[in-house]
Order: C-alpha cells, then structure tokens, then sequence
C-alpha cells in the first residue's frame, strides 16, 4: 500500500520494459548523482547476465540519468521526492518489483554493490537462477563486504568506467559478528573496517551488513530496511541452523574511494540516510571524512574461491 | 547390433532436438515420448522439426507427473514401440532430453557389443539402500501414494501419516523383491521384451501404479525376474544431492566430464554452450575400451553434500549459524585456556611461547584492551582490541580469533578480573581445554604492597567470580577439558602440570622439562591470606597455603624422575 502510495512520486522517463523476455533477470537501483560510477556498474552487471536494468533517478544533478537513458537494456524512472522518506528509495523499487518483477528473479542492489556468487567467473547469474529455482529454494543471500584502498581514501583516484576493486582491493577478512533477529528470522551481520574504525566504542551501531539482495519475487514480497531484511520473513532463512552451509555470495562494496569525502558532507546535511545519516555524520566528525581502513591483516581481493576459502561466502551444495 | 533410444521429453525442446539428431545420426532408432502437459504448438513445432529423420518416432503422450506412474507407463509404450518397429534393436537405452553422450556413440555400441547379454541398471534391495531422501523407503512400496509430492506437499505428508497411523500395509505381488536405483537404464532387447510381455504384467502394473517414485523401483524390481546377467550401474552419469534433486553440469565442468569417461551425463544445463559443443568427443583408439570412472566426479558433488550437510566446524558467517546444539564443536580448532598462570609466573607468556611455538596470547578478555600475542591494535583477521566491540559479542570474538588462525594452536590467559560474558562459551566448547589454578589472583593483590584492609573488598569480589566459573565448569553443561587445581596444590608440583600443558599444546613437538619458569616472589604470602581471614575475608580457593609449602615451592623446583632430560 505505502509503496503504492509513494510509486506515485515516480515519473516514468523510459519504459523500455516490453523488451523482458519470461527467463530474464532484472536489476533494481536508485542512484543519486553516480554518473562516475554508473558506466561500470552497467558493464558488471551486463557480464554477469543482467538482463534488463529498473533505475530510480532520484534528482540527479550531475548528467547521470542522460547517460542511463541512451542505454537500451534500461528503463529509467525519476522522482524529485524525498530519500529518507519513501525508506531510502525502498519504496520506489518495491511498487517498480511487485509491477514488472513476479515471476522473475530480481536483483536489488546500490550503485556501489556489486554481486559475487560461486562460479560467477565461469557461470553466468542465470546458471544460478536456474540452479535455485531446480532446488526449490527462493532467496539468495550476500553479505556487504566493504572494500577498501591501502592509504588515505580521499587520495585515491577513481576514474569513471574502471574497476573500483583496482583501488579499493583489500577487506577485513574475519572480524564479522552476527546474532539472529528472532522477530523477521534475518541474521544481524555487523563488522568489518567500519565496525573497527568508527565503532569500537558503540558497536551497536555499526552498520548491518547482511542482505538478501537475490529474490525469485512475487507480488507480495517487499524488502524491509533497504536489502537488509524481507518480507515474509521465510525468505530470510538464507542461513542453515543445523549446522550446514547454504550458498551464499558477497556484495562488494565500493564505497569507499575518493568520492567518498564528498559524499559524507553533503550526505551528513541533508540527513536523509538511515538514522538520518548518523552513519555518515560520525565518519564526518571523527575522521574529517579521510580514514585509512588498512593494516597488516588487510586482505588483498583475488575472487570469490578466495571469499569462500576464508568463509566469507560458501559454495554449499553448488558444485 | 543396433542401439536404439528411449526419449522422455517434458521441456528444452532445442537442447532434446539437438540430442535426438545425436543418437539418430549414429544409426540409432529414437522413440521420444513427450509429456501430454506440454503445448500443442510446442509439440507440433519440435515433431515438425524431426521430421527430416527417418529413424525416429513419437509414442503416444502420457502425463508425467515427477515421482509418479505416468513415467513408467511413457517408458513402456516408448519401449513397446521400438521393439515392435526396429527389429535389429538388441540394446535399449533410457534417456532423456538434458542427457548429453559423452563419448561418441560408436563407443558406447562397442561396448555393449562387448556385453551382449549384460543389463546395466542400478538396482539395489530396499534395505541395502541409503540415498534414500525423506525416510520412505521400504514404505514407498507398502503405503499408496495417489497424490503428487511437488503440487500437494501438505496433503501427501497428511496422507502418509495417516497411513502409517492405521498401520495400512500392501501386500506386495509374490515373487517380487523390491529393488531401488537410478531410472536410466540400458536394457536388452529379451529381457525388455520379457518384461514387457509377462504375463504377470498386470498385477506388477497395478502394484507399482501406487508405488512413489515408481520410475526407480519398477524397471529395477521386475528386471530381477528375467535378466541373465545384471550390472548394477547405470550408464547415465547422473548426481543427486542430498535432497534427491539432480546435480546439474555447468560449462566449468568439461574436463570433470572428460575424464569421467562415462557414456552419457545429464543434467547438463540449458545454457551449457560449451558442453553442447565438446561433446560428444571423437572417437578416441587409446579410450575405446575404457569404463566408465566416476570417481572424481562422485567426490566433488560429495563434498558438495558434505558442505551443505555438515558446513566447516567452527565457522559461523551469514549462511551458516547453527543453532546452539547443532554447532558440532563450538571453535574451529583446540585451544587453551590458562587461569592463574602468569600469577604464579609473571614471565609466563614468553616462556609457554618458548617451549611450544604456539600463538601464546596474554589476557584476550582484559577489560582494558585485548592483549593479543603479539600485543597488537589489530591482529589477524581484523579484529580489534577494542574492550567494547570484543565484549559486545565475546562468543563471536572468540570463534572469529581461532577461526582466523585455526592452524596454530591458540592459548590465552584468563582470571576473574577479566570480562567473564565468554564463561559459557569455554566451558561447552569441547575444542577447549582450561587449567585453573584457583586462588592465584590472591598473587597480584599481595604484590601490588597494599595492606590487606584496603584489597580486601576486591579479594572478595575476584574470588567470587572464580567461584561462579568453577561452579560453571563443574556444571552439567561443561564439555570441555577441565583441570581445576588450588594455588597450593600446584606450588606443590608445578612441573607435573607444566609438563601436561606443553604436551596437551605442543603434541609430539613439545620437549621434555628441565625447569619451571621463575616464579613470583611467594614469601609473604601465607601472612598476607592470614591477614585477609583476620579481616573477615576467607580466601578458600587458594587451598592451604603455609610457610612450610611456599617455601618448599620456592627453594628447588622438583623434577619428576621419569622425564629424561635433553643433552
């Protein structure tokens, strides 16, 4: 109903969506002045096997949405309304995904998030589709893993159509703590360098880095706190409890490059993030926005064998 | 000899044309059954699409539902057809449309020639079988299954308890032994057509009509009543996990597959360009005679089950989180924990380091800051020595700490002055190992030269925790191993359980002691105990501590006579 209510806000600016054939897999995105970061992000998701990108324009200001427009495999959607209000843009994909999604898998994932599975160098996402859908099993989860450059990041130089991983190589590879969230059955993932970094002192705000980003959606479905949590929460049970491994995958995290020291000052004005934007006002007080995550336990990013070695992610019965 | 090719198609029409064109351009008749639930248009299309081929045929369509009759019944008519139309055919093989070969045809006809009179059909007696998924296995045979599993889930469980609740049992037809195994078979032509036309038929028919899955148990029961020589094997190169469902190959598999050399694998998956273009391979001299090895193939998917089944002991991450007792071993390897040690011995941590090579950490739960061996901000694996975020989920910490470093062995300091929430932890794990000395933390309060008056209340405060550790370690839940010793009990022979701890750490590597590390100046201890009962605070866990004992401690540690000193 809310998001219903809130789809309102969207303004169609290219529906290309006829093009979805019933096997295709699409990708769900809002993205705010990420045109440096937008050229790569198609290009990732193209090699795995995306096929048709739903982008929410929220108020661009930079070019980015001309660049999404010209391309053929997207379809472009615009709203001038408010981020924090429609529950971080989750309401704007979630009345997009109950329109076009059932029946297909869906991807939900940030501008800067980009989706690792088992086998994602020799199979493409729809060898995984297939393979979840043969084993009856409707979600998919993917833990956040920040990634992050050695040095100061606001002295890195990410230019626009590259590989963020060539700067922001390296991770935290096993500092991850969780406890189960009894009320939507979700796993409470929080760690990594930001846990470290930022949050000693308060870890219980750390950010949450569990997501569930990879759905077989039908019409009901709706994600809770951006892809962190789902409704219903059976769809949450991405995690074995009896002492087994399900097949998980990683969302890398290129947040942190050189684009990041802007966006935390004028993130932390506007306040329209979770909590509005506490996360992005303590990096802001506290490290004036330049943090170096690295040492000597910093992990150099290979591929997804090396993620599934260290237990990041697992392969489970996928073989 | 002529092989000819049962079909059953239910879906992925260009890939099942493509496998059709295989077997019938290698001279083999084809007789393809296509599931009736499939459209009229994309059966007219994909018939049309054949009908260049003169060797192949379309049986008349049954509904084929997965773990029912209709797939016999298909197989049957397919089956009668062939026989009755291709009169050369001696070998019947049962395929389906994501059935890829392998090996060229021609290798696969050889090696039947070779085995003329031979069955190859997995065929295996009930109670011999565990691959069994969902418990039914004798039961498939004696209950009745009138519902389909994947559409009524609910109701075909309802029904089978029922069942079971009323003791209703089938009487299974005489001379019938039921026998399980994978429904791709290769048969000979007299002994399908033995079956085909027993006279029995009937009544087996109308048995396994309500048998469940009755396409791995129909062909592999009655094929015992009539073949002359049965392999039990299939030719199908086909895996299943463990909840029954068909291991599919991927591109990534090609060489897994050429060096399998089976004659047929399925499931090859829809997409799998790669695989649809390598195979069949040509046909290869120094290969022709080889059988097939599955034995790669069988470990990689069984670690598969294995990883999903048992998951890798001692981690926990975002798909794995077993519930309480289900953690099959709390941490990922043996480590120890060491209470009051380096009371007794302030240089205690090097000299252990010393004498076993082990990662020797100071007081991981200090409440100041972790004190990792190496007395870093960040040791390995990124974890921090921040007090908070280690407490805000000590068992965590802990289980990340080994985990990270679970090829060394790990011990760490421990004692009531320490933040105590990981208590539980230790003493379930049964990778633990945890030696207390109770009553050294009395050692500090002596040294630090204050009277007895002013530590009294933090005497009475430490020996309270160490007693709730105790009583938790010496609770019903503990399952670690445990040694709890008094402070006097231990000045009394400290070699004997140093020595036990190097080699409980160090295993065969650990070496023979010659002395125990320096201990603390002792002297005034007893006076200072003395002094704390004389306040009105009754230090009972250091054990009887007496001038006579500490001395004796201090003067000349003892060696015990069996230990053989190095050179």
């Amino acid at each position: 109903m809310r998001a219903l209510r809130k789809g309102r806000a969207l303004r169609s600016v290219a529906n290309r969506t006829n093009r979805i054939g019933a096997d295709d897999i699409l990708l769900f995105c809002t993205f705010r002045n990420e045109a440096v970061r937008l050229p790569y992000f198609l290009e990732y998701y193209r090699k795995l096997g995306i096929n048709h990108f739903f982008m929410v324009d929220n108020d661009s200001k930079d070019g980015g949405a001309a660049f999404i427009l010209e391309q053929p495999d997207v379809s472009l959607w615009s709203t001038k309304a408010a981020y924090g209000d429609a529950r971080y843009g989750m309401d704007w994909l979630t009345y997009l995904q109950g329109k076009y999604a059932p029946g297909h898998w869906a991807l939900t994932v940030d501008v800067d998030e980009f989706f690792v599975y088992p086998f994602c160098d020799t199979r493409p996402i729809s060898a995984l589709a297939d393979w979840l859908d043969a084993s009856q099993v409707r979600s998919f989860g993917a833990m956040l893993l920040d990634m992050y450059p050695k040095g100061p990041v606001g002295q890195t130089a990410y230019v626009k159509g590259s590989d963020p991983f060539v700067i922001a190589r390296w991770f935290d590879p096993g500092n991850y703590i969780m406890t189960k969230n009894k009320l939507l059955q979700n796993l409470w993932i929080q760690g990594g360098p930001r846990a470290r970094t930022f949050f000693a002192s308060k870890p219980k705000q750390a950010p949450a880095l569990n997501k569930v980003p990879f759905v077989k959606w039908r019409k009901p479905y709706a994600y809770v706190s951006s892809t962190h949590m789902i409704l219903p929460r059976g769809l949450n049970l991405v995690y074995d409890q009896q002492g087994g491994e399900k097949t998980s995958g990683i969302l890398l995290h290129a947040k942190f490059l050189n684009t990041f020291g802007a966006r935390v000052t004028e993130e932390a004005l506007r306040g329209e993030h979770y909590q509005a934007g506490r996360e992005y006002k303590s990096y802001a007080d506290r490290h004036g926005a330049d943090p170096d995550f690295w040492c000597q336990w910093s992990e150099q990013y290979i591929n997804w064998r090396q993620l599934e070695i260290l237990g990041l992610m697992s392969k489970g019965n996928w073989a | 000899m002529t092989l000819g090719v049962i079909m059953l198609i239910h879906t992925g029409f260009d890939r099942a044309e493509q496998m059709a064109r295989h077997w019938n351009d290698a001279g083999c008749p084809v007789d393809i059954h296509i599931d009736s639930n499939v459209s009229r248009a994309s059966h007219d299309h994909f018939v049309s699409a054949l009908s260049d081929l003169s060797m192949v045929r379309f049986c008349a369509r049954q509904r084929c539902e997965w773990g029912t009759w209709g797939l016999v019944a298909a197989s049957q008519a397919a089956a009668t057809m062939m026989l009755e139309e291709f009169a050369d055919v001696s070998h019947v093989f049962l395929a389906s449309g994501s059935c890829l070969p392998l090996r060229p045809v021609q290798e696969l006809q050889a090696y039947l020639q070779e085995h003329p009179d031979t069955d190859f059909i997995e065929s295996a007696t009930t109670s011999d079988v565990l691959w069994t998924v969902g418990g039914l296995d004798r039961e498939r045979f004696t209950l009745r299954f009138p519902l389909a599993w994947k559409k009524h889930r609910k109701l075909f469980d309802w029904f089978v308890t029922l069942q079971q609740m009323v003791g209703y049992k089938r009487k299974i037809p005489e001379g019938l032994v039921p026998h399980m195994g994978s429904q791709w078979w290769c048969l000979t032509r007299q002994t399908l057509d033995a079956i085909l036309q027993d006279p029995n038929r009937p009544v087996y028919d109308r048995f396994f009509r309500h048998v469940w899955i009755p396409d791995e148990s129909y062909y592999q029961s009655v094929v015992r009543l009539h073949a002359r020589t049965v392999q039990s094997r299939s030719l199908t190169l086909a895996k299943f996990d463990y909840q029954g469902k068909p291991h599919i190959f991927f591109d990534d598999h090609l060489e897994l597959l050429q060096r399998s050399d089976c004659f047929v694998a399925r499931k090859i998956w829809r997409d799998a360009e790669v695989l649809y273009k390598m195979f069949p391979q040509p046909v290869d001299a120094d290969r022709l005679g080889a059988a097939p090895n599955t034995g790669t193939v069988d470990r990689l998917f069984s670690h598969a089950v294995e990883r999903r089944t048992l998951g890798r002991p001692g981690l926990y991450m975002q798909s794995r989180f077993p519930s309480a007792d289900r953690e099959n071993g709390v941490a990922a390897a043996p480590y120890a924990v060491l209470q009051g040690f380096d009371d007794v011995f302030p240089d205690f941590k090097s000299w252990l380091t010393e004498r076993t090579g082990a990662q020797v950490h100071g007081h991981l739960f200090a409440k100041d800051r972790v004190h990792f061996a190496d007395e870093s901000r960040i040791y390995r694996g990124g974890l921090s020595d921040h007090p908070r975020l280690r407490d805000y989920n000590a068992k965590m910490f802990l289980t990340n700490l080994i985990w990270n470093g679970r090829e060394d062995q790990h011990c760490f300091q421990f004692g009531p002055a320490d933040s105590q929430e990981v208590q539980w932890t230790l003493a379930k794990d049964t990778n633990a190992s945890i030696w207390v000395i109770s009553g050294a933390w009395s050692i500090p309060l002596y040294r630090s030269g204050r009277s007895a008056s002013e530590v009294r209340a933090e005497a009475a405060r430490l020996q309270r925790i160490e007693s709730k550790f105790l009583k938790t370690l010496r609770g019903p839940h503990a399952h670690a191993r445990i040694k709890i010793m008094t402070l006097a009990e231990f000045i009394e022979t400290p070699m004997d359980v140093l020595q036990t701890i190097i080699d409980d750490i160090a295993g065969h590597k650990g070496r023979a002691l010659t002395q125990t590390p320096k201990m603390a100046d002792l002297t005034g201890l007893a006076d200072f105990l003395q002094e704390l009962r004389n306040q009105g605070m009754h230090p009972f866990l250091t054990g009887d501590i007496t001038q006579g004992n500490l001395r004796k401690a201090q003067a000349k540690p003892r060696r015990k006579p069996y230990i053989i000193a190095q050179k």
